[in-house]
């Protein structure tokens, strides 16, 4: 098992209802899954527990067997930087780094940087004529394609995607979301992918909705 | 991951050149006004010990020919032979540079090459073409010679020390001495001086006068400069680190999220502040040594010999020094850093987003509370508190808490600004001007410190220089001061003084204890001088007639503070002798306390005490004259007799020096903050484009949002500077009134300057004009494409 989450609970401080409630779920190597539901329904933050960003006030999430829930910062630090890869609807990228040197940068951190394996990745993400360019210098799409492909560049096990398409037109977003099913297929780590859109969520083997902190 | 994680760190400033320089540029110009600061003080204090350290003079008795000639070297072998223990000096001037030649084997201790020099020679000193020791500057003035030069930094300025053989030589003076030190341990059996030199007399080492110690006050005063200066550059310090992290933020977000460990991040950025602000202290360090040297050009020679220059004129820092520089420019990044790494150790990682208008609010109210907190207690350590120390936790409690006002008292008159304004553009103007107050607040704070040490430092130096003529017009009142050697010449001073018509002051004295404190008694004569010229801080009605009458007494200011007196106090001067106190004067400088007495009392309470000193009273024009009939009649040498005009030049000149360096300081200050604010302006134009992008797409051209910014800046200034005021006149009053008080007992009265507020207001105002200027120039040339790329996100 990959991913298991057995009866998580979070609620945020001052706040009146718990955003996740006892929420269980498995997911296996390989295995991709949408996650969506409405605006403030828990999705991100399952998302961000599951890799290791927050912390949950109940229950286990464990990754390859290994609960997350007694990890301290160092150790969900090196969570991330392994195990887990996130990509962001906002990117986040490095502002002052290349293109190259950003796709390059979590791969360097988890020690795992294999140049041709990044190499193929800009290739396939059609990002080669742009590496030496800064983030600031490309559209949303190609920043977003930059996000995935540092995402994927040190292969981790578990890749976890909070609206990677949500800043992006239909088109692009068509463009950006098939290239990362297959990257990630081919790499056979699992994908939660959390979206607003039902029409990309149909397209993943298994979806779950998430309704006032409890799947559905 | 370390050499990632620094790649990431450092790809920031690489992409973004002006917020390194601004960083830079903050500690570096903070470490140079401190650095500068501590440098001319340093200089200043070596300046003034120098002479007496490298000469003895107002250390020793001396023996010189009572018509002033030279001394033959057969007389000083006599005195020898005869027990004396004396030690000759030749002096004289060559070119512009004075020879000053010593026999550095009778030299007491700490005269002469082996104390004064460590290139010195004993050996080549007084042998051979014989050495010649004395500052770079001093070397690079001397004629051409065959002796040795060494460069010896702490000789005093313009001074050169040579063998008293090789002076001779130099000076053309074979075979004379000018003067004889008398060592303090003498023989108990040795002849009287007049037996074996009738035509010498010996004189008391000089009193160090009131003036001399007056430079004490000065330093602490130039101590407590450094201190702002330093906290002036805190605060830029503090500004451009602030920003730093605040344009780091995301990164840090991002590294994080990837799998950084918060505890390496910090210690990372920690190692790179600490780097950043080696590098800035270097520069620094050299730049305070510019600062320093051209703020002193008639000593920035010297300067090179106070950091250890080397014979070729290369400029050679000394350790000690530079070391210091650069503590204080890392131990100030690691003050400034400390809250920023604190709040980066707690920031949660999804949490960095928060709004930003929020926590400032909250920092906002947080900082109001400090501020009060800190002014109220300046305020009670003003009213209760006692000692030095407590004078300047005051000052520095008064100066933090009044710079962290600023911002809400800022905001407070912006809303009012606000709430007045009829136009739209002027409510936005109110607006975003009181939204950029967070942004700029450590820069306006840097501009406030600036100025309240402007205004502060100006008072007192300007008070200080009042002050210090008038007391010296008081206590140098007579035209010429003589002091006699003995009873019998002081009766012939007398004679001659009465046949001259010449008013003759005694000047009586003697040690006593008064009030449980240790203070000097003198007898003072009834005479206008004293009426007219002394001015009395507190008094009875008619007080110097009452004295005349031997009725009461006066006391200085030290002695009714340090005995806790008060008007009509009985002072006992004297068993069976009780006189009410009726009058208190100043007396800065005098580090003991003191009573006057009528003289007719004082001779009659003690009557062993005679006059060796007098003032005399004589038309100026006739001084010279009457030196003459002195030094003819009543043997007295010329070096016991001081012509007021003389020490009054001297020590007016002394002190127009520290006011030069004090002004041009000013400035620096002023205009390094005006730097912090250029630089504020510059980060912060960059990131206020979303604000201003809607407001030019609204219809504002380019060239009207420059023109409001350039206005933005001026109103800011001016309100900035609108509490500088009364927060420079608070520090100059702390200073006046309590740390001089405590920490030499006597109270420096303040006066006001408001057309030097006047001017520096102008200056305040200049500067933030220009700090604005290239900032609303570049937003006036802006292109479109840039404010339009707010709306496409593309940012």
């Amino acid at each position: 098992m990959l991913l298991s989450l057995r009866d998580v609970t979070k609620t945020y401080p001052g706040a009146e209802a718990p955003v996740l409630q006892r929420i269980s779920l498995d997911l296996h190597a390989g295995e991709m899954l949408a996650l969506t539901g409405e605006s403030g329904s828990g999705k991100s933050t399952l998302l961000h527990l599951t890799g290791g960003l927050d912390t949950a006030d109940r229950g286990i999430v464990a990754i390859d067997g290994t609960d997350l829930t007694p990890l301290d910062d160092p150790g969900r630090a090196a969570l991330r930087r392994g195990t887990v890869g996130v990509i962001f609807q906002q990117f986040n990228l490095i502002p002052s780094l290349t293109v190259a040197a950003n796709i390059a940068f979590q791969a360097r951190l988890a020690g795992r940087y294999n140049p041709d394996r990044v190499q193929r990745l800009t290739t396939r993400l059609g990002l080669g004529d742009h590496l030496g360019k800064y983030p600031e210098q490309l559209s949303g799409g190609q920043q977003q394609r930059v996000a995935i492909a540092r995402t994927l560049a040190p292969q981790p096990r578990l890749v976890l995607a909070d609206e990677p398409t949500g800043n992006l037109d239909e088109a692009t977003a068509d463009t950006v979301f098939a290239l990362l099913c297959e990257l990630v297929a081919e790499t056979g780590a699992g994908l939660i992918l959390v979206t607003h859109s039902e029409r990309l969520a149909a397209r993943l083997g298994r979806r779950l909705h998430l309704r006032a902190g409890q799947l559905t | 991951m370390t050499r990632t994680i620094f790649s990431a760190l450092f790809s920031h400033w690489r992409r973004n050149p002006l917020h390194l320089i601004t960083l830079l540029a903050g500690l570096a110009l903070g470490t140079a006004l401190w650095s500068g600061v501590q440098a001319i003080n340093a200089e200043a204090r070596a300046s003034y010990d120098a002479a007496a350290a490298t000469l003895g003079e107002g250390t020793y008795a001396q023996i010189v020919a009572q018509d002033g000639a030279a001394i033959p070297q057969q007389t000083y072998v006599g005195l020898r032979r005869a027990g004396w223990l004396v030690s000759p000096v030749v002096e004289g001037d060559l070119g512009r540079v004075r020879i000053v030649g010593i026999d550095p084997l009778t030299a007491p201790r700490g005269i002469g090459p082996v104390s004064v020099g460590g290139g010195a020679d004993l050996g080549a000193f007084v042998t051979g073409t014989g050495q010649i020791l004395a500052r770079a500057d001093t070397l690079a003035a001397l004629p051409e010679t065959d002796a040795t030069v060494i460069i010896t930094p702490d000789v005093a300025p313009n001074t050169a020390i040579v063998d008293i053989g090789l002076a001779q030589r130099l000076l053309g003076r074979a075979g004379q001495i000018d003067r004889l030190i008398v060592l303090p341990e003498q023989p108990i059996k040795r002849r009287p001086l007049d037996t074996i030199a009738p035509g010498l007399i010996e004189t008391a080492p000089p009193d160090s006068s009131e003036v001399a110690r007056l430079t004490d006050s000065f330093h602490l005063n130039l101590t407590a400069f450094g201190l702002l200066s330093f906290v002036v550059g805190l605060f830029i310090v503090h500004g451009a680190i602030g920003l730093a992290f605040e344009q780091r933020r995301p990164m840090v977000r991002t590294l994080r999220a990837l799998g950084v460990p918060l505890r390496r991040l910090i210690w990372l950025m920690a190692v790179e502040l600490a780097t950043l602000g080696l590098i800035a202290g270097l520069v620094g360090v050299a730049l305070g040594y510019v600062v320093a040297a051209a703020l002193l050009p008639d000593v920035a020679a010297t300067l090179r010999g106070l950091y250890g220059a080397d014979v070729s004129g290369q400029l050679t820092l000394r350790p000690a020094w530079w070391i210091s520089g650069l503590a204080i420019a890392v131990g100030g990044t690691a003050v400034a850093s400390a809250g920023a790494l604190w709040s980066l150790a707690r920031m949660p990682l999804l949490a960095s987003a928060q709004p930003r208008a929020w926590v400032m609010a909250r920092q906002g109210v947080a900082l109001s509370m400090l501020s009060l907190t800190l002014l109220m207690l300046a305020g009670g350590l003003a009213i209760w508190g006692q000692g030095l120390s407590a004078g300047f936790i005051m000052l520095g409690a008064l100066l933090v808490g009044g710079a962290l006002a600023l911002p809400p008292l800022l905001t407070l008159a912006l809303r009012f600004g606000q709430a007045r304004a009829r136009s739209p553009v002027a409510q936005w103007f109110w607006a975003d001007t009181r939204q950029q107050v967070p942004g700029l607040s450590l820069a306006l704070m840097a501009l406030l410190l600036a100025m309240t040490a402007n205004v502060g430092v100006s008072t007192m130096v300007s008070s200080f220089r009042l002050t210090f003529v008038g007391f010296l017009d008081q206590r140098l009142a007579s035209e010429l001061y003589v002091s006699a050697t003995d009873a019998a010449q002081a009766e012939r001073i007398a004679a001659v003084a009465m046949a001259q018509g010449v008013v003759v002051l005694p000047i009586l004295a003697v040690d006593a204890k008064v009030a449980g404190q240790p203070a000097e008694i003198y007898g003072a004569r009834d005479h206008a001088t004293y009426r007219d010229n002394w001015q009395l801080l507190r008094a009875v009605p008619d007080a110097w007639s009452v004295l005349a009458r031997g009725e009461g007494v006066l006391v200085n200011e030290q002695l009714y503070r340090r005995a806790d007196l008060d008007l009509g106090t009985m002072v006992p001067i004297a068993p069976g002798l009780e006189l009410p106190i009726v009058g208190i004067y100043g007396d800065y400088g005098n580090p003991v306390g003191q009573v006057i007495l009528n003289d007719a009392v004082f001779t009659r309470q003690f009557p062993d005490v005679t006059a060796l000193r007098f003032g005399l009273r004589l038309d100026p024009s006739k001084v010279d004259a009457f030196r003459a009939a002195l030094r003819d009649q009543a043997g007295v040498a010329d070096s016991a007799m001081v012509d007021q005009a003389v020490i009054k030049a001297m020590s007016l000149s002394v002190f127009e020096r520290t006011f030069t360096v004090t002004t041009a300081l000013n400035i620096l200050t002023l205009a390094v903050a005006g730097f912090a604010m250029l630089m504020s302006l510059l980060t912060l134009a960059v990131m206020r484009l979303p604000q201003l992008a809607p407001v030019w797409a609204l219809g504002l051209p380019r060239r009207r949002l420059a023109a409001l910014d350039l206005l933005r800046a001026v109103v800011l200034a001016a309100l900035t500077g609108a509490l500088a005021l009364p927060l420079g006149l608070a520090l100059a009053w702390a200073l006046l009134a309590v740390v001089n008080v405590e920490a030499f007992g006597w109270r420096l009265p303040m006066y006001l300057f408001p057309m030097d507020y006047l001017r520096l207001g102008a200056l305040a105002l200049l500067a933030a004009t220009l700090a604005a200027l290239w900032p609303a120039w570049r937003l006036s040339r802006m292109p479109p494409t840039q404010l339009l790329g707010v709306f496409r996100n593309e940012r």
